[in-house]
């Protein structure tokens, strides 16, 4: 079999659009890196995974076997044939509606949830089916009607509250922070609060600075809460059930350009847990940390890698509070590189956190410095150029990896 | 109804109290009709009439428990001098009748959720003087397990939702736990609790838009001590009739040092909100204490208004007026309940300064709900899933 990495060459040029300091060292490996990569570098596809169009095909001459640079259904439920296709959103959907079926006691409330159907249809129907007493329409108030979720959840309702967009949800802090994330602990153990408080977030098509807010940075401190980021129909619906089901209160977080993801997911029931990563591309070489849509950018930065000869494993945390050390660790006593491409800001960002975690964790089987790719620190502007630059691209992931396998 | 005919019925129900108490607390329940010290003032309603109709148990109820409950404030007073209560400590003394009044008009099924001048509430409730005490000297036995403070009274059995710090926030939470209500269709109400400073926070007009737009049985009450920490109502609110300020839900406005008046309001509120939908209660209260315990409470007001509240407005003065008007007790009987009842709160005090602290391992508990594996996973953890339900 043909070598394919020339003993690093080929990864010093910066190019322009790095944004990281080309002078950061690269311990030497460990492993040597060819002879690791000899017998390992032919990943088996997933089983029946045919999801986003993003499938990657490895082009030699040599027989090669695809590497699917998507899901691998790390959890149960092999997927037969006989599992149905839908978007995102729908998958929400399906999800919201068997679990409202499942328990009189779950709820919506949001603005335009009901008649309107939702702004990004994850509730559509949902209105006619269940009545205006189960899928309530509030005026714009969510401070309020955020309270007013979490006061009902209190005497053991389970509302699924929607912010229209993540980041209005600022309003609410006050009540997400001190009455959703702490009454169960002020309490004594007295009262749960199974919230679920969900909306879309994240930097969109050119939404301007105060519709492409990246909420999970500013919800990790609190208390009490879990917070889970879906990326792919199959774990929408897993974790939105999930998370119903918890007697925690969850943040779900979704990104608004993901609603349209097409995926067949099996048509029996299934639950995604809560508190797992899901593995979406096993590999050797170095671990790549992500999610929600950067698992997009990153999959198809790994295309890229695996052409230059590189075997990144990627791995979509899922669970951005806690983490799944479990499953990270295990991954960075493989590969002894990390790198954490993430879409919130630099300060203060779910990579930060995970950086510290990682360093404090896992630094006797770290290589080389955890590296973070977040958003630059600036309100996102709207002109699209500008826009694109603020979140990490691929090629940019590309500079990273080849860099941090030196 | 003198007292020789009351020491001896033969058929009084034996109870756990002192014998000088017992022969008091009769189960004599012949009715008695108070007249409320003044008329209520109503918008958008009918107002109910100023005729209460109590009996000789009620009113000695009354007395005892808001004598409890003063001596309750007054010992939390030289506890926190002593330091042995810490952090913040607001008081409720001179509001008893609030408490009082709408516990007498409610079931425990109604829902009582206020914000932190919550200990004569959760008393009222039926928490217990041990509990009271033990939490706020943040020991083990607490109501919250000494995790809360005393700005964290809860007792779910009891439908009390606390005991809330953030000015406010508890209103929604209110009209969240009435939408509850009304969804699973017990025929309860909720009264949301706070104060002429907490008037004015948006939310509180967010919740009650939702409230009066969805019909939910909650009931806005406003103790309007008159004093938001050291402003007074004219400095904060362009209009201090908190009642009035609904706009299109109904108001009353009600004597809070009078615990028949707001007995006869809360009755009538929850008549009012099971049919029609929120209503707001403004009792018009005063504190005697500071804001809390870190406040004089002089440098805003002068001294003499709160003496002169004392002598002509005090809720117990008058609870006691009546029953030594109605010839139900001797003076000297309610001396000697009220000595009762201070060794009743020294016994509890004494018994909390006992109780332990919290174990060290009680740091992480209850943050998350157990069973669900929320746990930070260390690398080498055996378990690697957790059953959801």
């Amino acid at each position: 079999m043909a070598a394919r990495i020339h003993g690093g060459a080929g990864a010093g040029a910066a190019t322009a659009l790095s944004t990281f300091n080309p002078k950061k060292l690269v311990a030497p490996s460990r492993t040597n890196l060819p002879a690791a990569r000899s017998s390992k570098r032919y990943i088996v596809a997933a089983a029946g995974s045919d999801a986003s169009k993003k499938s990657l095909r490895v082009g030699h001459s040599q027989k090669l076997i695809a590497n699917a640079a998507v899901a691998t259904k790390a959890d149960t439920s092999a997927t037969t044939g006989t599992g149905h296709e839908l978007l995102l959103f729908e998958a929400l959907q399906e999800g919201l509606e068997e679990e409202m079926d499942r328990d009189p006691h779950v709820c919506v409330m949001g603005e335009d949830v009901g008649h309107y159907g939702g702004s990004y249809k994850v509730t559509k129907g949902l209105a006619d089916k269940f009545g205006d007493l189960r899928v309530l329409d509030t005026p714009i108030c969510e401070n309020a009607f955020t309270g007013m979720g979490i006061g009902a959840a209190m005497t053991g309702l389970r509302p699924v509250i929607e912010g229209m967009n993540m980041g209005f949800l600022l309003l609410a802090f006050n009540q997400i922070s001190n009455n959703c994330g702490m009454l169960h602990y002020t309490s004594g153990g007295q009262f749960t609060i199974p919230v679920v408080i969900r909306g879309p977030g994240g930097v969109g098509r050119q939404l301007g600075a105060e519709h492409s807010q990246r909420l999970e940075s500013y919800f990790q401190s609190i208390p009490g809460i879990q917070m889970v980021a879906c990326s792919t129909p199959y774990n929408a619906k897993g974790l939105m059930k999930a998370a119903i089901r918890s007697e925690n209160p969850v943040i779900l977080f979704e990104h608004v350009l993901l609603y349209n993801l097409k995926e067949k997911i099996p048509d029996e029931e299934y639950i995604c847990n809560l508190e797992e990563a899901e593995m979406v591309r096993p590999g050797e070489h170095i671990t790549i940390l992500t999610y929600s849509r950067m698992r997009y950018h990153v999959m198809q930065a790994a295309k890229t890698l695996v052409n230059k000869g590189y075997d990144p494993e990627v791995i979509d945390i899922r669970s951005l509070k806690p983490f799944d050390l479990y499953m990270i660790g295990n991954s960075v006593k493989k590969t002894h590189r990390v790198l954490i491409v993430e879409e919130c800001m630099r300060t203060g960002g779910i990579g930060a956190s995970l950086t510290a975690a990682i360093n404090e964790n896992f630094h006797d089987y770290l290589d080389a410095p955890v590296m973070c790719l977040s958003s630059q620190d600036v309100p996102t502007p709207y002109a699209g150029t500008l826009e694109e630059w603020t979140v990490v691209q691929p090629a940019q992931i590309v500079t990273a990896v080849e860099q941090l396998c030196q | 109804m003198s007292l020789s005919r009351l020491s001896s019925r033969s058929n009084l129900i034996p109870r756990p109290l002192s014998a000088a108490i017992s022969r008091l607390i009769s189960t004599d329940t012949t009715p008695i009709t108070i007249e409320t010290s003044l008329p209520f003032t109503a918008h958008l309603c009918d107002p109910p009439s100023r005729s209460v109709e109590s009996s000789t148990q009620e009113l000695l109820t009354f007395f005892r428990t808001m004598a409890l409950m003063r001596r309750m404030e007054i010992a939390a007073d030289s506890l926190y001098k002593a330091k042995l209560i810490r952090g913040f400590c607001h008081l409720y003394d001179g509001q008893e009748a609030v408490a009082i009044g709408m516990e007498a008009a409610i079931t425990r099924k109604d829902a009582i959720i206020t914000a932190y001048r919550d200990h004569c509430i959760f008393l009222g409730r039926g928490g217990s003087l041990y509990e009271v005490f033990a939490e706020l000297m943040g020991r083990r036995d607490g109501c919250s397990r000494g995790k809360g403070g005393s700005m964290h009274f809860y007792k779910k059995d009891a439908s009390f939702y606390g005991g809330h710090g953030i000015v406010g926030a508890q209103v929604p939470l209110g009209c969240g736990i009435a939408f509850a209500q009304k969804y699973d269709k017990e025929e309860a109400v909720t009264f949301a609790m706070y104060g002429d400073g907490a008037a004015n926070q948006g939310q509180l007009f967010e919740a009650l838009n939702i409230s009066a737009l969805w019909d939910l049985p909650s009931i806005l009450v406003c103790e309007n001590n008159h004093y938001g920490m050291g402003t007074a109502e004219w400095r904060a609110a362009k209009s201090p009739s908190y009642y009035k300020r609904g706009d299109y839900v109904p108001g009353l406005k009600v004597d809070g040092m009078d615990a028949f008046a707001v007995k006869q309001a809360c009755k009538f509120a929850k008549e009012h909100a099971l049919k029609n939908g929120p209503i707001i209660l403004e009792m018009d209260t005063y504190r005697y204490h500071g804001h809390s315990m870190s406040d004089p409470g002089s440098t805003y007001r002068t001294r003499d208004e709160i003496s002169g509240v004392r002598q002509e407005r005090d809720p117990i003065e008058r609870i006691k007026k009546l029953v030594l008007s109605h010839d139900i007790a001797t003076e000297k009987e309610l001396k000697d309940m009220e000595k009762e009842i201070r060794k009743e709160v020294d016994d509890a005090i004494a018994k909390a300064k006992d109780c332990p602290m919290p174990e060290p391992s009680e740091l992480f508990t209850n943050v998350y709900v157990k069973g669900f594996g929320t746990e930070s996973f260390g690398p080498d953890r055996k378990e690697v899933k957790a059953a959801l339900p």
